[in-house]
């Protein structure tokens, strides 16, 4: 009998690893991480902001959709955007209104949520159409915020919008990037204090990266801060306190660079900022060093690759921390940050916990910068770790591309571990929900010519699966164990960003087309829809007029990952589209271009 | 055993021919029998340059160089794949796929995102990038294309690759598949 019993177990065991492959048994109840009250404030049942709350949790307080029901999810209603590339925005809810903003051309449509998603109205802003030749991936947005009433959101041509959300009536337009230089604006603002904030895409240009702050009232500047150049640029005064010596000393924005390369040496800010109203300090990370290949910038490349904190009335820093000093191979470090109070080493910390491009999950202490661990959440050959001493990440040096030969088997690849797409956390089982990507890449590295406008690169690059041959994971992280606690391998790359509930369900989206809900403790499969075209976008869910609860994402393929289909991209090239297209020859067999909303709820 | 060593020795023969053939499989080899492809409309050219540019094999390699230097393939992918710009590998020309429409392309710009080239290249040297992007889909001579680049390279020269599918017949072969 018991012998039977172990049998049976192993063989639930064994389907169990197949479905989902646990690190260790379930997490129960939490391991004491919580997201800061002020920057997570109680769910009102609205979706204001793509992260939906300053902490960046993604997480939703509803739970009428639960383990036990969520496999009687069915469509409440859809509604077909017209547009037909990457849709990586996160939909807003306020109120009894939904907002979607669209890939460029980039429209914002208003839908009524009490008469079932019937169009109110729709802003066109008319971006200038040669802003899609400086998209580096695809022309996608990320999403607006709504505050006070207002609509917030970027055109890709770099124009900041605020428009009144009851009318869709433009209250102000301030143009903050210039695409002849090949800025770009692909990022979801972030309001908080009165501020809007926005920072510019074009790291594959040779642009240089800054972050914004417009007064959210007039739409005038308040401050902007490069992340490069002169300490009085990139508003380090009296108030830096930087933890490691790396970063200290008088304008290494220039000193870390050759002569004058600090002027086309990227560090973008494209991704995600969080803000913790306690201290009033902003979390801002930069992107990649420009030009992709390292031997035309040798030095640190400050302040690329890295993260600032800074004080939101005036956007001085207060420290900064360099995850990929010299950047070799376009690890951005614009990923979001997760702030969270959880016991370090025996006490409570604050701290913010960051997945990063270059595969390592940071916790790092928010008040001091300093990086208290730094583990691998997927496969790296490319590093050794990071020093806690020194605060710098140890490089492996064959893997390091050189001019003149291919590099092979660099992991994680040019998108790194993990890109854009964000992770969601869940404080009833305190695991961090990271989507993620498991693909290796050869590189070769040529010197590349600075022509304004134009890519500036200087490499190439061929990316495939990494091993196991998946190319998507989603790994459940527990932050305080440091480990993962299971994952889910998925054989396309996840380029979709995760929402977690109370219900202890994960939603995330496949590039084929799969809207999923797993089983926030065990990774089990749990509820799956087929959609019109795969998903890159933002799952959010809301409580409808009707006071039910409603699951809300976009649908439509693209982005660096999906190019080759939204695009319409030559496979017989491995170095389409960067170099992804060469990992993505079977996507336009199994999805097709697309552009829908899709809202589900439980039976009535 | 002295009846068995020619048997050997034969064997140590073959095996040696037949690391010879694999060693000649790592020459590069070309093939000039293979045919332009056919244009699907009539992209043929009423200026006389056209040709003069398209059939040298001079012209199509430093039109190579210029790719990479002035950054086309940044946008365009080494092999003409695309990436923020289209394509350039397959039979469809937003602005025209003549070789003067496509110089003029290059020159001028196209307002969807393809900057002007005036000022920064010759009009010579706008002529070789063209007939360099007319050899991406195999619309020249086999026997003038350029072998490998200048620089390493994570694609394959043109001397090798498997000329790709134009689009309009990758387009039909995905859902007929599906069908079987």
């Amino acid at each position: 009998m018991r012998h039977a019993l172990v049998i049976r177990s192993k063989v639930a065991l064994l389907a169990f690893l197949l479905l989902a492959c646990p690190g260790s048994q379930a997490v129960g109840q939490g391991n004491g991480a919580r997201a800061p009250a002020a920057a997570s404030p109680p769910d009102d049942g609205q979706w204001t902001m793509a992260a939906k709350d300053y902490a960046s949790t993604r997480f939703s307080a509803l739970g009428e959709i639960n383990r036990a029901n969520v496999s009687r999810l069915k469509l409440a209603f859809s509604f077909d955007t017209q547009n037909r590339r990457g849709h990586e925005a996160a939909p807003l809810v306020v109120g009894s209104m939904m907002y979607i903003i669209t890939p460029y051309p980039n429209h914002v449509w208003a839908l009524d949520l009490a008469r079932g998603g019937r169009l109110v109205w729709v802003f066109r802003p008319r971006p200038k159409p040669a802003s899609q030749g400086v998209a580096c991936c695809d022309v996608v947005n990320r999403g607006g915020t709504y505050s006070n009433g207002n609509i917030y959101f970027a055109t890709l041509d770099g124009d900041v919008f605020a428009i009144r959300a009851s009318n869709g009536h433009q209250v102000w337009r301030t143009s903050v990037a210039d695409i002849n230089k090949g800025e770009t604006v692909t990022m979801a603002p972030l309001v908080a204090e009165g501020k809007v904030l926005v920072g510019n895409s074009g790291g594959e240009f040779g642009v240089r990266g800054w972050l914004t702050a417009l007064d959210a009232a007039s739409g005038k500047l308040a401050w902007r801060a490069y992340s490069t150049g002169p300490d009085a640029d990139v508003l380090i005064g009296p108030q830096f306190k930087p933890f490691y010596a790396m970063d200290r000393g008088k304008d290494l924005g220039v000193k870390s660079w050759p002569p004058e390369a600090w002027k086309t040496g990227g560090g973008t800010t494209w991704g995600w900022i969080s803000y913790d109203p306690a201290t009033r300090t902003l979390f801002q990370g930069t992107g990649n060093a420009g030009p992709w290949n390292p031997h035309q910038r040798p030095g640190d490349n400050k302040w690329t690759s890295g993260v600032f904190a800074r004080d939101i009335a005036t956007g001085q820093a207060r420290w900064f921390y360099q995850s990929s000093p010299h950047d070799h191979f376009d690890h951005d470090d614009i990923n979001e940050s997760i702030l969270l109070d959880m016991p370090v080493g025996g006490r409570m910390r604050q701290v913010l916990v960051r997945p990063g491009r270059n595969g390592y999950m940071y916790v790092i202490d928010r008040g001091t910068g300093q990086v208290l661990s730094a583990d691998p959440y997927g496969f790296i050959n490319s590093a050794k770790g990071v020093d806690l001493k020194t605060g710098r990440l140890i490089p492996v040096e064959e893997k390091v591309p050189q001019e003149g030969r291919v590099t092979r088997n660099i992991c994680p690849a040019a998108p790194g571990a993990k890109d854009w797409n964000p992770s969601a956390f869940s404080p009833r089982t305190g695991l961090l929900y990271v989507p993620h990507l498991n693909l290796c890449m050869d590189m070769g590295v040529i010197e590349a010519n600075y022509i304004a406008g134009t890519p500036y690169l200087g490499a190439e690059v061929k990316m495939y699966a990494g091993p196991g041959g998946h190319r998507g994971v989603l790994t459940a992280w527990d932050p305080v164990r440091r480990k993962a606690a299971w994952e889910i391998r998925e054989d396309l790359p996840l380029w979709s960003g995760a929402l977690a509930t109370a219900g202890d369900l994960v939603f995330y989206g496949t590039m084929d087309g799969r809207f999923k809900a797993v089983d926030g403790r065990t990774g089990k499969l749990l509820w799956q829809e087929q959609l019109e075209s795969g998903i890159i976008g933002q799952p959010i869910t809301y409580r409808g007029p009707d006071g039910r609860q409603y699951v809300a994402i976009l649908s439509g393929v693209g982005g660096w990952a999906g190019a080759i289909v939204s695009g319409q991209l030559d496979p017989g090239d491995p170095t389409s589209a960067l170099g992804f297209v060469n990992a993505m020859r079977d996507l336009p067999g199994k999805t097709k271009a697309g552009g829908r909303l899709y809202v589900f709820a439980l039976p009535q | 055993m002295s009846s068995r060593s020619p048997n050997k020795l034969a064997r140590i023969g073959l095996a040696g021919a037949a690391l010879l053939a694999l060693g000649a499989c790592d020459r590069e080899e070309r093939d000039t029998s293979r045919q332009p492809k056919p244009e699907t409309i009539s992209l043929a050219s009423s200026d006389p340059r056209a040709k003069e540019y398209e059939n040298s094999s001079f012209h199509i390699s430093q039109g190579q160089r210029y790719y990479s230097w002035m950054n086309c393939s940044g946008c365009h992918a080494l092999a003409g794949g695309g990436g923020m710009g289209p394509p350039l590998s397959d039979d469809e020309w937003r602005y025209g796929g003549r070789m003067e429409d496509i110089v003029q392309t290059i020159l001028k710009g196209r307002p969807n995102g393809m900057p002007a080239f005036e000022g920064r290249i010759t009009e010579q040297q706008a002529w070789q990038l063209a007939a360099f992007v007319r050899s991406l889909s195999a619309q020249p001579r086999q026997d003038v294309l350029p072998g490998r680049s200048d620089d390493i390279s994570n694609a394959e020269p043109q001397t090798l690759e498997e000329r790709r599918p134009q689009q309009s017949e990758s387009n039909t072969t995905l859902p007929s598949a599906e069908k079987d």
